[in-house]
């Protein structure tokens, strides 16, 4: 039961880093203790077992708030739509917090929204919002899902036989193309020979493409398959029929594949939710930039399947240890798979702005961009 | 429906000018009170749907009121999805008044959108802004001309399927944008969601004064209105009209019949194009995804609603916008998935359609029906 762990414990253990992330205060929140109203907006269903469902589940932290009422709405568009969404929530229900949880609902939207409701506070689940540019009544919030995706790496290094990888990628944009690079540095950091494969299907959800892309990547020699994609429940269950391993994203897929799952790459919303809670129980203000990875408890690997084997899991448990401890993942300079040097330094911190726009495929990916 | 009006014999002249106008206003009576039956019967069965799922139809309804047309915000809301609703559905209608069934609105909007964001990225921040919406202008509209032209044209001198070809042109349209824009015209500035570079936001089309709807809604109203003048009011519509009733009697009396299916087609693309245009200046700033957001379908019901009628479209937009704005409080009220309003939608259609059949059945609404009816 994730309620049982939902404490007043757990909350005041949070409450530290939510006030600590709140340097600035908005005054509309001052009236949180006689009722606050969130919204939250997703762009699919809540149960589309990815993505929105991933966000689903862990507002129930926020719904379990004394004097917190949550208001849910489902299959908005990224266009005028989403807006007048969160308007309607504003102006009929009286929501003083909007949670918009896609990508493409940030610039115009909730910005025209925030410049037109200054009294409300509005977070986008995404690394968008930027100080100074951008409205002091918005904000961002969103986990390092990379970080997992180098641990899924870590795992799926010494997991393979054939040394090829294979990855299904929605679109070729900077967070997809990180964690494609993420998933090879970390089977390469403990399997020098390894090598991934990947292929865009060009959309967030085109189940049929995904299929193909699967069943091609199987029969280029990949033992292991995973993806970026919003719903990965046709990936991994077309590796689980071939007989390959696999490797989730989003949410957990370890029901679906019994025999071949090692783990997967979560969100962990809650941690972020809870810290929004804890602020508003407090009649605090809701800290405008809240992000992190496994250093924060922010992301997660799926508890190990059947095809994990003992190496295996060490090296990712390994590997997970030195991610909470802020170890860095790349070590420099990085080539591209053309050979061109794209990130000269000697070392990156796991936060670097500059990997956020990450527009390359990693030596040692087998794919194009274009 | 068209009964012959037969005229009893002794009437006088002026008699029987009085009596045209009463049928007349009769079967005007009759175009209203069958589709406001429909509705009404249609909005009955989903109250039975809700009943057997426990919820207040009472409260249902209620709630379509508060979030469509109950307060100032509702009202911007509907007439926000009402606008480029209303230029979809013309899309439909002007072709269904030739007897052809285009369903490619979307298509065409998304182009028409396209082709205007694109014609804009290197005049951003350096053309003045008017001769910048001219040539988006300009460019949407002939982008969506010549997309659905193109089926008028297959229609006409190779006799391929207008409807058929219409939703696969929509596809490839969208198809179109999404190679350039996550291409060649992708901005890089925005690294997460592939679109054309982002409009200045003081260059974009304003908000008309008082009701927070962007011009466009004006633009659309003032298109259905010169639409229902040139279909009811002009040659040009007469012999669309008649080349729809029968394209043989039409070719016959020596009407430009392919002439007509084109231009009709080309004026149908005239339509969306505008409504990309508009969701691309007003709303959006750029092109991308977005732009498929289903407008050009739901266009397709609008359209029939109102039986393709240029100024019924105004009112049945709006209806149906309305239903669309309050789709999100009906979500988070009374916890009914979102595609209950959907539900609502199409079970309005199908009622609508059944209720063609009824038409010219009533003797309130046609005085000549023969008696062994009754």
């Amino acid at each position: 039961m994730p309620f049982d762990t939902f404490s007043r414990r757990s909350f005041l253990q949070t409450a530290a880093a939510g006030t600590a992330a709140a340097a600035l205060g908005f005054p509309s929140l001052a009236r949180a203790q006689s009722g606050v109203t969130i919204g939250i907006v997703y762009v699919g269903p809540k149960d589309d077992f990815g993505w929105n469902q991933a966000h689903a589940v862990s507002i129930g932290a926020l719904k379990a708030t004394p004097g917190v009422k949550v208001i849910e709405e489902e299959n908005v568009p990224e266009t005028a739509a989403v807006a007048k969404s969160m308007e309607s929530m504003i102006n009929l229900e009286g929501a003083n917090l909007i949670l918009a949880t896609s990508f493409g609902y940030f610039n115009p939207f909730m910005v025209d929204v925030a410049k037109k409701y200054p009294k409300v506070t509005l977070r986008h689940a995404a690394p968008l919002w930027e100080k100074g540019k951008h409205p002091d009544n918005a904000g961002s919030y969103f986990g390092y899902l990379d970080q997992a995706h180098y641990v899924n790496g870590v795992a799926a290094g010494l997991s393979t036989k054939s040394n090829k990888i294979g990855f299904v990628a929605a679109k070729p944009i900077s967070s997809v193309l990180r964690n494609i690079n993420s998933v090879l540095w970390g089977a390469r950091s403990v399997n020098p020979n390894a090598t991934l494969q990947v292929i865009f299907t060009g959309d967030w959800a085109l189940p049929v493409r995904e299929a193909e892309a699967a069943n091609a990547l199987i029969g280029a020699g990949c033992d292991i398959l995973t993806c970026h994609v919003d719903s990965p429940k046709v990936v991994i269950e077309t590796a689980e029929r071939r007989g390959i391993k696999s490797l989730g994203h989003n949410a957990s897929q370890a029901p679906l594949a019994p025999k071949g799952f090692i783990t997967g790459a979560e969100y962990k919303w809650e941690t972020i939710y809870k810290i929004f809670a804890e602020a508003i129980a407090k009649g605090q203000p809701v800290p405008n930039l809240v992000f992190g990875g496994y250093d924060k408890d922010m992301v997660r690997n799926t508890a190990f399947g059947a095809g994990a084997e003992e190496p295996a899991r060490k090296a990712a448990e390994a590997a997970i240890a030195d991610l909470k401890a802020n170890k860095p993942i790349l070590k420099g300079p990085v080539k591209d798979n053309k050979g061109n040097v794209v990130l000269p330094n000697a070392s990156y911190d796991n936060f670097d702005r500059v990997l956020d726009g990450m527009n390359f495929l990693a030596e040692g990916v087998v794919g194009s961009i274009t | 429906m068209n009964q012959p009006v037969t005229v009893p014999a002794g009437m006088t002249a002026s008699n029987r000018a009085g009596g045209e106008r009463l049928a007349r206003f009769r079967r005007g009576a009759e175009a209203v009170a069958i589709p406001l039956l429909a509705l009404l019967i249609s909005a009955g069965l989903f109250s039975i749907f809700l009943l057997i799922l426990g919820k207040s139809p009472v409260q249902f309804y209620s709630l379509i009121w508060l979030g469509g047309f109950g307060t100032p915000f509702s009202w911007s809301n509907t007439l926000l999805r009402a606008a480029p609703l209303m230029f979809a559905a013309l899309a439909v209608a002007i072709p269904a008044r030739l007897g052809l069934t285009m369903i490619g609105g979307e298509g065409a909007l998304v182009l028409g959108g396209f082709a205007a964001a694109a014609v804009a990225v290197p005049m951003i921040g350096t053309t003045n802004p008017l001769v910048m919406h001219a040539l988006m202008l300009m460019v949407a509209m002939a982008a969506g001309a010549f997309w659905i032209g193109l089926a008028g044209g297959l229609r006409y001198y190779r006799g391929v399927n207008e409807t058929i070809s219409t939703l696969l042109l929509s596809y490839i349209a969208i198809a179109i944008m999404n190679f350039f824009v996550e291409g060649a015209l992708r901005d890089p500035a925005d690294p997460n969601k592939p679109s054309t570079k982002t409009m200045l936001p003081e260059t974009m089309i304003g908000k008309i004064p008082g009701i927070d709807v962007h011009w466009g809604l004006a633009a659309a109203v003032l298109t259905c209105l010169l639409l229902y003048v040139l279909m009811q009011r002009t040659t040009y519509g007469f012999a669309c009209r008649i080349a729809g009733g029968n394209p043989r009697a039409a070719l016959a009396q020596g009407l430009p019949v392919g002439k007509l299916i084109v231009s009709a087609a080309m004026i149908a693309g005239i339509c969306a194009g505008l409504a990309g245009y508009f969701e691309v200046a007003a709303v959006h700033g750029k092109a991308n995804a977005s732009l498929a957001a289903g407008y050009g379908f739901t266009g397709i019901l609008v359209a029939f609603l109102a039986r393709h009628n240029p100024l019924a479209i105004i009112p049945v937009a709006i209806l149906f916008g309305g239903i669309a704005a309050a789709g999100g409080i009906i979500q988070r009220r009374m916890g009914l998935p979102d595609a209950s309003v959907l539900l609502l939608q199409g079970l309005t259609v199908l009622v609508l359609l059944a209720s063609e059949t009824l038409y010219g059945r009533f003797r309130l609404f046609n005085p000549t029906i023969r008696t062994e009816r009754t």
